[in-house]
């Protein structure tokens, strides 16, 4: 790590703080475009609330202001941890997402790697038999991965594993009512989390199994390839050491573009196998119209999506010595 | 310099031939029934212009043609006393690298781009010699020694985009040597690198080929090259040797006609000849597609005659000629 990877370090660093801050303020400017705001959210599911209650409680919560006043309280507020507070959980928001945050980054995290996992080597594979039957079986199978959305593998999965051969759960992240030790524990959340990784990543390994196998042909075609035979290496080290790793290169910038739409799918898997995670969380915040929830989730959403591009970056430029590192 | 130093043949080739495959049915001879020898110790040029099927020969020596799209035939690819022709692909995987080791054209994109000088080279040298992982940085710093690389230390850490040309294609020979090769392949070596940089590698080439008494095949369209670092030369022209001999008799006495078309066409003082520059020859290298039934410079020729055209010429050795060559009607007298 040289002097340069730090200040290419720094700089992203801050490029993230101002995105982040981006994001805050047009979330929070998007959510005051919707008519109506909380107090008429409550008072209309209540039904008993009159005018001078609301107004009070319009006071209360400081929705009296101007939008610029509430903005910068609200701002004020985040810098200092506090994403507000959900009337309808009765909670803060920060506690209530990082209880469910957990679940998440295990579900995304999980996809991340079995997608990126069992899609290169789908596409190795492909790439290394090319216009062989393997490589026209693996492109069938990888089509209907493709082509088949994640709520349809999800339940198919479902049906198949949990109802018919009762091998896994159906949904949930831990069996309850059951006193684990530690070890039973990870062994009890990695059951539950086999069925909703599978239908998130599903989708993604065809991508990436494509992807590879493109980048894999591509690559096994350039000069220093045939360098490599030259030196008297057999194929197999030829691929794991000299092409594989430039093969990746399009994989991991992928996997950056893709994260934010893997947190849209996780949304839905969480949903499906009814996991305690954020995804949920925001889909019952939309529906119950809880603006203080909805917009910390999206907060932590792009928080956590910046960091991974970051990470991703990182990666990338580790992997690849010719990128440019200044700017 | 260019006295012959012939020993036994170090590597002998018989009648090869690379075939590609157009279509399902359709195949063209790109290299035809070339026969040639290297000895211990002695460089032969394998000159021509581009798409006369040199690098195709080469490949085809080290089995790195592509095998999908191509075939290779040969009655025989000897090699330090070994056939090479009927190895197992396994088996000739032991000899590339070891015994003879390949140098390419351009550096850049030779080297592999993500992984360190360091790492490319020690891969090579484990491989074929049984060394711990600190003997084999010593012998990478040795070999960057001996390929000229100045502070080689500091440059081992090195990635091949943060290097020059001339860098590049000497840690591309400090590879080639990793496994002590009895013959190196130099593929047009110096062809990517500018003048002053091409003329450092091919003193290094030559230097280590003396030095170390290795055999070299080296390929080239550039005459000067030719003049300065070979013993003999094989012109070829079309997927065949039009001509061959020590490389005195062949530049001061040439009987075939392309032979004399490649070094009247050269410009003034300078021996290149990139294909375009060959303005006394009219016409271009026909493709191994829709090459003639007779000779195949028949077209271009200036000396032919309609006997030219019933077969191809084969390689003779007429007496009172000191080069071999394929013609029916070649020049006898020394030209002007
Ligand atoms: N991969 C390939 N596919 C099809 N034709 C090829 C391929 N490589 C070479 N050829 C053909 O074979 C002939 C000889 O090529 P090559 O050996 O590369 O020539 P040289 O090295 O003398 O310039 C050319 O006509 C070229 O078009
Ligand atoms: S054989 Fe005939 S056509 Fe061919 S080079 Fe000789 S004279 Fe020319
Ligand atoms: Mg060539």
């Amino acid at each position: 790590m040289d002097r340069q990877f730090w200040t290419y370090l720094g700089w992203r660093v801050l490029q993230s703080l101002v995105i982040i801050a981006i994001v805050i303020v047009g979330s929070f400017l998007l959510l005051h475009l919707v008519p109506g705001d909380m107090v008429d959210v409550l008072g209309g599911q209540r039904g008993d609330m009159d005018a001078e209650l609301m107004a009070t409680l319009r006071e209360r919560y400081g929705l009296d202001q101007p939008v610029l006043v509430q903005l910068l309280n609200y701002v004020g507020s985040v810098l200092q941890g506090d994403l507000g507070y959900s009337y309808r959980n009765a909670t803060d928001v920060l506690s209530l997402v990082l209880q469910r945050l957990p679940a998440t980054i295990l579900l995304v995290v999980c996809s991340v790697i079995t997608a990126v996992f069992f899609g290169t080597m789908a596409g190795v594979i492909a790439a290394r038999h090319a216009h062989r039957p393997i490589d026209v079986i693996i492109s069938m199978i990888v089509l209907v991965f493709y082509a088949t959305p994640i709520f349809l593998t999800g339940l198919g999965l479902v049906i198949v594993f949990s109802v018919k051969l009762k091998l896994l759960p159906i949904g949930g992240l831990i069996t309850p009512g059951v006193d684990f030790s530690f070890l039973e524990l990870v062994g009890d959340v990695a059951l539950h989390l086999i069925l909703p990784v599978f239908s998130l990543s599903l989708f993604y390994i065809a991508i990436y199994a494509r992807l590879a196998r493109a980048s894999m042909l591509q690559v096994l075609d350039q000069d220093y390839i045939r360098t490599a035979y030259a030196k008297g290496l057999s194929t197999y080290n030829v691929i794991i050491g000299h092409a594989l790793r430039n093969a990746l290169l399009p994989v991991v910038t992928m996997v950056g573009l893709q994260i934010a739409e893997l947190f849209g799918g996780a949304v839905l898997t969480e949903t499906i196998f009814s996991l305690p995670g954020v995804g949920r969380l925001a889909y019952d915040a939309v529906f119950e119209r809880d603006y203080p929830l909805i917009l910390g989730v999206l907060l932590v959403c792009a928080f956590i999506i910046i960091v991974v591009n970051l990470i991703i970056d990182i990666i990338y430029t580790l992997l690849d010595p010719r990128v440019e590192i200044s700017r | 310099m260019q006295e012959q130093e012939q020993g036994a043949a170090l590597l002998d080739v018989r009648k090869l031939s690379v075939l590609i495959k157009q279509s399902s049915r359709q195949k063209v001879r790109a290299v035809d029934a070339v026969s040639f020898s290297v000895g211990v110790g002695e460089t032969l040029a394998l000159v021509g212009e581009s798409g006369a099927g040199k690098s195709l020969t080469a490949m085809a020596i080290m089995r790195l043609h592509k095998a999908q799209s191509m075939g290779v035939e040969a009655d025989s690819i000897r090699l330090d006393g070994q056939e090479l022709s009927t190895l197992s692909d396994r088996e000739i995987r032991k000899i590339r690298g070891s015994t003879m080791a390949m140098i390419f054209q351009d550096p850049l994109s030779s080297l592999n781009p993500v992984l360190t000088v360091e790492r490319q080279l020690v891969e090579a040298i484990r491989l074929h010699n049984d060394m711990s992982a600190a003997a084999a940085r010593q012998r990478a710093l040795e070999l960057l020694d001996m390929v000229r690389i100045p502070a080689a230390k500091s440059r081992l850490g090195e990635y091949s985009h943060r290097l020059s040309g001339g860098m590049r294609q000497r840690v591309m020979i400090a590879m080639a040597l990793a496994g002590n090769p009895k013959l190196i392949l130099a593929d047009e070596p110096t062809t990517a690198l500018d003048v002053t940089i091409s003329a450092q590698i091919l003193d290094l080439l030559r230097e280590l080929q003396t030095e170390l008494g290795v055999g070299m095949l080296f390929i080239t369209h550039d005459l000067h090259a030719v003049r300065s670092i070979a013993h003999r030369v094989a012109v070829m022209y079309s997927g065949r040797i039009v001509e061959t001999g020590n490389v005195e008799d062949v530049f001061s006495r040439p009987h075939h006609p392309y032979t004399e078309g490649l070094l009247a066409a050269r410009p003034h003082g300078s021996f290149s000849l990139d294909g375009h520059k060959l303005r006394e020859i009219p016409g271009t290298v026909p493709s191994p597609a829709d090459r003639p039934a007779g000779c195949a410079f028949g077209p271009r020729c200036n000396r032919s005659q309609p006997d030219c055209e019933s077969q191809p010429p084969s390689l003779r050795n007429e007496t009172g000629a000191r080069t071999s060559f394929a013609c029916y009607h070649p020049l006898k007298e020394v030209p002007a």
